[in-house]
């Protein structure tokens, strides 16, 4: 279990840092998105596994809970990760629609904005 | 009137005259004065106190961590000075009323003029040197806008940075002095530091500190070689150059020098550095003003030699020479100000102030000529005018006054300054008003209105009084300020009064008259020979100084910030790795202390469908809308393992916002190309493909060696288990903690997505005011669109599902507190039933019915999660303590209320307002003309008419 959510941390991770690196705004989103999903569950993991432990208390009867605390950051982060996204996908719009040009990088010179870099 | 308030006033009156201007020029003006008046009075209560030799305190604890405290006192030298600034300050508003034109914005300078008199009352109040910086910095700036009051005029926008880059990086230089002192003393409360002069003198450190702080001085106090930016300061109109020029702002540096006095004079650094420095100024300032042509630059350089004269006094470092200095701070105050004024007043009348153009105003403005006859004669050094008096005090303590071992060095130089500045008095009094009545003046020259005229004479009258009962009139105020500035009641015996019998400093004054005459006689030659000789320009210095810092920053800035984001990102991913990779090698790994889970069939597929999908979103990235079909796997299969690792909120929320972010997403590609088509070259992606593997296998290794060991230390989670329930009232132990536990974060938090929202919109509104508006009108759908945008099924299914979609929210955030929901969930699940409402019906149609803006439903969130922190202070607990407790209403079953309901309240509405405001403001560069409709639907069976087209495709 461990080697699997581990795993796909560092699956996740490695896509996120690639898909960061592109040159264009939209696969950097995807990029973060992926690499928020990573973070998160590296938080989450932080409290380590289990299976049928929800931190619900249970009055009837003496049971085990999996840590709650990394569980509310993670929650906090997801939403807010979220705020992140709308505001990078805003200024990604923006920035394309006033220039009608989506790569990430400023040209060196203004005039050769037509040609890639 | 506590000290608090006097300083206070001025910032709290500064708001009326820029909000009165509406009600007329004469109500700004009276609030100016009025605040200025009620300051002055309030300190003037205070004298019999400070006569009797009493400090005045007022103190209030504002950062004790920081050493930094609230606290005033007021003594002999803040009382003078203190006087001085309001009292002058009052003759200035009055002025001012009369001085500026129709056109220039009056509300705007009384309010920058009570900023910078409450700046700098709050320095001569201060008892804590931080509060004193603080309050020396507000002065810098507010001085900043008062210079470049006149926008229009180059010369004020640059005299007016000049004079804020000097003062302020001699401010910066003052933080760094005033920190080591503080260090030293081991406090910052003045009045702590000025009973340890031993410590302070014995210290290492005692050099740097000292060089530091007179380096904030000297340029507030414009010395050589920082005189150069108060001439250029005098673009300003003439109230702000009366005001900051003679009386206050420059006189700051003379303030801070004799407040620290009895702490930091006395030894031979002090002497040399001081002294020197004034003697300097004094002697530049006095040659450079005869050869001025402009009345105010030969007024500014007149004051940057008497500000030398003070400097030089007060580094001299004795007693006797602390009361001149002292007492030439009144006199110059007086004569000065009046001068400034009366310059201002030539020019306000003959629309010019060069001195080659101006003579024989006697006759015509001889209200004026009187003042600048008295003043002038003052200045330089007649008697039985204050000037004379504390010049010939001066004088006498140069004659006393041994430099490197020489007796003639410091009174000669000071005979030379005395001498120029006495020729440069008598030409303003003969150049500009003597000699014939001129016909080529540029307008008709006369003598303005009593508003003009009364400041400068009642300051006139000062100075005739002064100097005819010094002892009298100024003798107990001199008194009780040089006491305060050397520190002890003791001062040596003096006395202010005209004749001293035949001193060196009488034939000395003699000379420097005669001299000055004879001078004067000579002024042609030499003004030619002046003109001829090669000297340096501070202006030009200045300018070439900065441009080169300009370039420097310019030239760091741009390699560093050169507008490529992947190479920051690969940059700052190499750091992360590379420090990683450090932190790595500097530790240790336990064994394992946990045992690996088995894994079933279920979560094995899963995983599998999670790395397939991440591996094709990689792949097949260039395809935007697959990888976003692809994404939105990933973020499910992750949902549902927080599901199966006991994590039901997280699964809720991350499910929800899930939704949210795909329906953001698809509405952005909308506007966007659906390729990518830009191929970095091989080499850049194989290079980037290898740091993404080693960040993930380094991630994916710190994780997993993390979760097969337990914690090294013990975790604060057994206490939220254990106090949930007992302390919180509720059982979801997440939620309680989200709500109770680490409320707070939760408050910053919704405020943060609040804030997030706002930009969104604050970037479409800002957006689609440009020429993009006209594009998005113009643009031509570059996909297929749908026949029907609005089917008639999916239009009936969500608003039947609406009100069911909504109980559910209202289900999820009722049980939050003891089983998993919340505010954030139910607030996303309201916010996606409102979503499928404008997915549906079509924007326009959702926006027509939308009754409450977003805006308001974020602050709203926010407010009441604010109100619910503080309730519970009137219940005498910290913010955002909670209460529960059981209510029993027959015939339901008992229940419970608790104010972190309320709370979660709060958030559930910002998170309501914050996602639909960002999806709103997206939308809204879908508008196109013509799609507003009052029906919801193009086929409807219960309309006749025919379908029409509809091109909204939100």
């Amino acid at each position: 279990m461990e080697l699997l959510v581990a795993s796909a941390v560092g699956v996740l991770t490695a896509a996120g840092i690639y898909l960061i690196l592109r040159r264009q705004t939209f696969p950097v989103i995807l990029g973060l998105s992926l690499l928020t999903y990573g973070v998160n569950i590296f938080l989450f993991a932080t409290g380590r596994l289990a299976v049928n432990a929800p931190p619900i208390l249970n009055k009837y009867e003496e049971i085990a809970y999996t840590d709650p605390l990394p569980q509310a950051l993670v929650l906090t982060a997801i939403v807010i990760s979220f705020g992140m996204t709308a505001v990078v996908v805003m200024i990604a719009l923006a920035a394309y629609l006033s220039s009608r040009d989506d790569r990430i990088d400023m040209p060196d010179h203004p005039e050769d904005e037509g040609e890639n870099a | 009137m506590s000290l608090f308030l006097i300083a206070a006033l001025p910032f709290l009156g500064a708001v009326f005259p820029a909000l009165l201007i509406r009600a007329g020029r004469n109500a700004s003006a009276s609030a100016a004065g009025l605040t200025t008046f009620l300051a002055f009075t309030g300190l003037m209560l205070h004298i019999p106190a400070v006569f009797n030799g009493e400090v005045v305190q007022a103190r209030f604890d504002w950062l004790p961590g920081l050493g930094l405290n609230a606290n005033f006192f007021l003594d002999g030298l803040g009382f003078l000075f203190a006087t001085l600034i309001l009292g002058i300050g009052l003759l200035i508003i009055l002025y001012a009323r009369f001085y500026l034109s129709r056109e220039d914005p009056m509300g705007q300078f009384y309010t920058y003029l009570l900023l910078f008199q409450g700046a700098m009352v709050g320095i001569v109040l201060s008892d804590n040197i931080l509060l004193l910086l603080v309050f020396w910095e507000l002065t810098s700036l507010s001085s900043f806008l008062l210079i470049g009051y006149w926008k229009h005029l180059p010369e004020g926008r640059q005299g007016a940075r000049m004079a804020l880059a000097v003062t302020g990086s001699g401010g910066l230089a003052m933080i760094a002095g005033m920190l080591i002192l503080g260090h030293i003393v081991g406090s910052y409360d003045l009045s702590v530091i000025l009973q340890n002069k031993d410590l302070i003198q014995a210290s290492p450190l005692y050099l740097p500190a000292l060089i530091l702080i007179l380096l904030g001085c000297f340029t507030k106090s414009a010395q050589f070689p920082f005189h150069f930016w108060l001439p250029h300061a005098m673009a300003a109109p003439t109230p702000v150059s009366a005001y900051l020029h003679s009386a206050t702002m420059v006189k700051a540096g003379l303030f801070l020098m004799a407040r620290l006095w009895p702490v930091l004079a006395g030894t031979p650094e002090w002497f040399y550095i001081v002294a020197t420095t004034g003697l300097i100024t004094m002697l530049l300032g006095a040659v450079i003003a005869l050869f001025k042509d402009d009345l105010k630059a030969l007024l500014a350089f007149s004051t940057v030699s008497h500000l030398g004269l003070i400097t030089m006094l007060l580094g001299f470092g004795t007693k006797i020479a602390a009361v001149a200095a002292v007492f030439h701070i009144i006199n110059h105050a007086t004569f000065k100000a009046a001068l400034f004024m009366s310059a201002g007043i030539v020019d306000h009348e003959a629309h010019t102030r060069d001195i080659k153009r101006l003579g024989g105003l006697r006759h015509l403005m001889p209200v004026t000529f009187t003042i600048v006859l008295v003043a002038s004669l003052s200045m330089a050094g007649i008697p039985p005018f204050n000037g004379f008096l504390s010049k010939e005090m001066m004088l006498e303590e140069t004659v006393h006054t041994l430099w490197g071992g020489s007796h003639y060095l410091v009174p000669g130089l000071a005979l030379i300054a005395a001498l120029f500045s006495a020729a440069y008095s008598f030409r303003f009094i003969v150049h500009v008003f003597l000699g014939p009545k001129r016909s080529d003046y540029p307008a008709q020259p006369h003598d303005p209105g009593p508003g003009m005229w009364l400041g400068p004479a009642f300051l006139i009258t000062l100075v005739i009084l002064i100097g005819l009962f010094s002892a009298k009139l100024a003798g107990p105020m001199v008194a009780v300020a040089a006491g305060a500035v050397t520190g002890g009641n003791d001062l040596p015996y003096y006395s202010l009064k005209l004749w001293h019998g035949l001193t060196p400093a009488l034939y000395m004054s003699i000379a420097a008259v005669l001299g000055g005459a004879l001078l004067l006689k000579l002024h042609r030659p030499l003004q030619a020979a002046w003109e001829a000789a090669p000297r340096p320009e501070a202006k030009a210095i200045f300018d070439r100084l900065m441009h080169g810092l300009t370039k420097l920053a310019q030239l760091i800035t741009d390699g560093l910030h050169n507008g490529a984001i992947t190479r920051y990102a690969f940059v700052m991913m190499l750091f992360i790795i590379g420090i990683s990779y450090y932190a790595y090698q500097g530790g240790t790994l336990a064994a394992a202390t946990r045992e690996v889970q088995n894994v079933g069939p279920i979560p094995l597929i899963a995983w599998f469908c999670l790395v397939i999908a991440t591996g094709a979103v990689v792949a097949k990235h260039r395809q935007r809308q697959l990888s976003l079909v692809l994404i939105g796997v990933v973020g499910l299969v992750v949902s549902m393992g927080f599901n199966y690792l006991s994590a039901p909120d997280l699964a809720l929320t991350q499910l929800s916002v899930e939704v949210v972010t795909m329906v953001l997403l698809l509405l952005a590609l909308n506007f966007m190309p659906k390729e990518s088509p830009i191929k970095a070259p091989n080499w850049v992606r194989a290079r980037d493909g290898a740091i993404a593997v080693i960040g993930g296998l380094g991630a994916s290794a710190l994780i997993y060696a993390l979760m097969l060991r337990d914690f090294a230390m013990p975790s604060i989670s057994e206490y939220h288990l254990a106090n949930s329930y007992k302390g919180g009232g509720g059982t979801n132990v997440v939620n309680v903690i989200l709500v109770d536990f680490r409320g707070y974060d939760t408050f910053g938090e919704i405020i943060v997505l609040g804030i997030a929202a706002l930009v969104i919109f604050a970037l479409t509104e800002a957006v689609l005011g440009t020429r993009v508006r006209a594009y998005l009108l113009n643009r031509k759908p570059d996909m297929p669109q749908a026949g029907d945008a609005h089917p008639m099924m999916m239009v009936v299914a969500t608003r039947v599902m609406m009100p069911l979609a909504l109980m559910v929210a209202a289900y999820i955030f009722f049980r939050g507190h003891n089983l998993p929901g919340g505010g954030f969930i139910a607030g996303l699940i309201a916010a996606i039933a409102l979503l499928m409402q404008y997915m549906a019906s079509g924007f326009t149609w959702a926006s027509e019915r939308q009754r409450v803006f977003y805006h308001g439903i974020i602050g709203s969130g926010v407010l009441i999660a604010a109100a619910t922190g503080l309730g519970a202070w009137f219940n005498d607990m910290p913010f955002l303590t909670s209460d529960y407790g059981y209510l029993y209403w027959p015939p339901l079953e008992k229940f419970e209320w608790a104010t972190a309901a309320l709370f979660d309240l709060g958030v559930f509405l910002a998170v309501v307002g914050a996602v639909l405001l960002a999806l709103e403001s997206l939308a809204r560069f879908a508008w196109q003309p013509g799609m507003s409709t009052e029906h919801a639907m193009d086929i409807n069976p219960a309309r006749d008419d025919a379908p029409q087209q509809n091109s909204d495709e939100v």
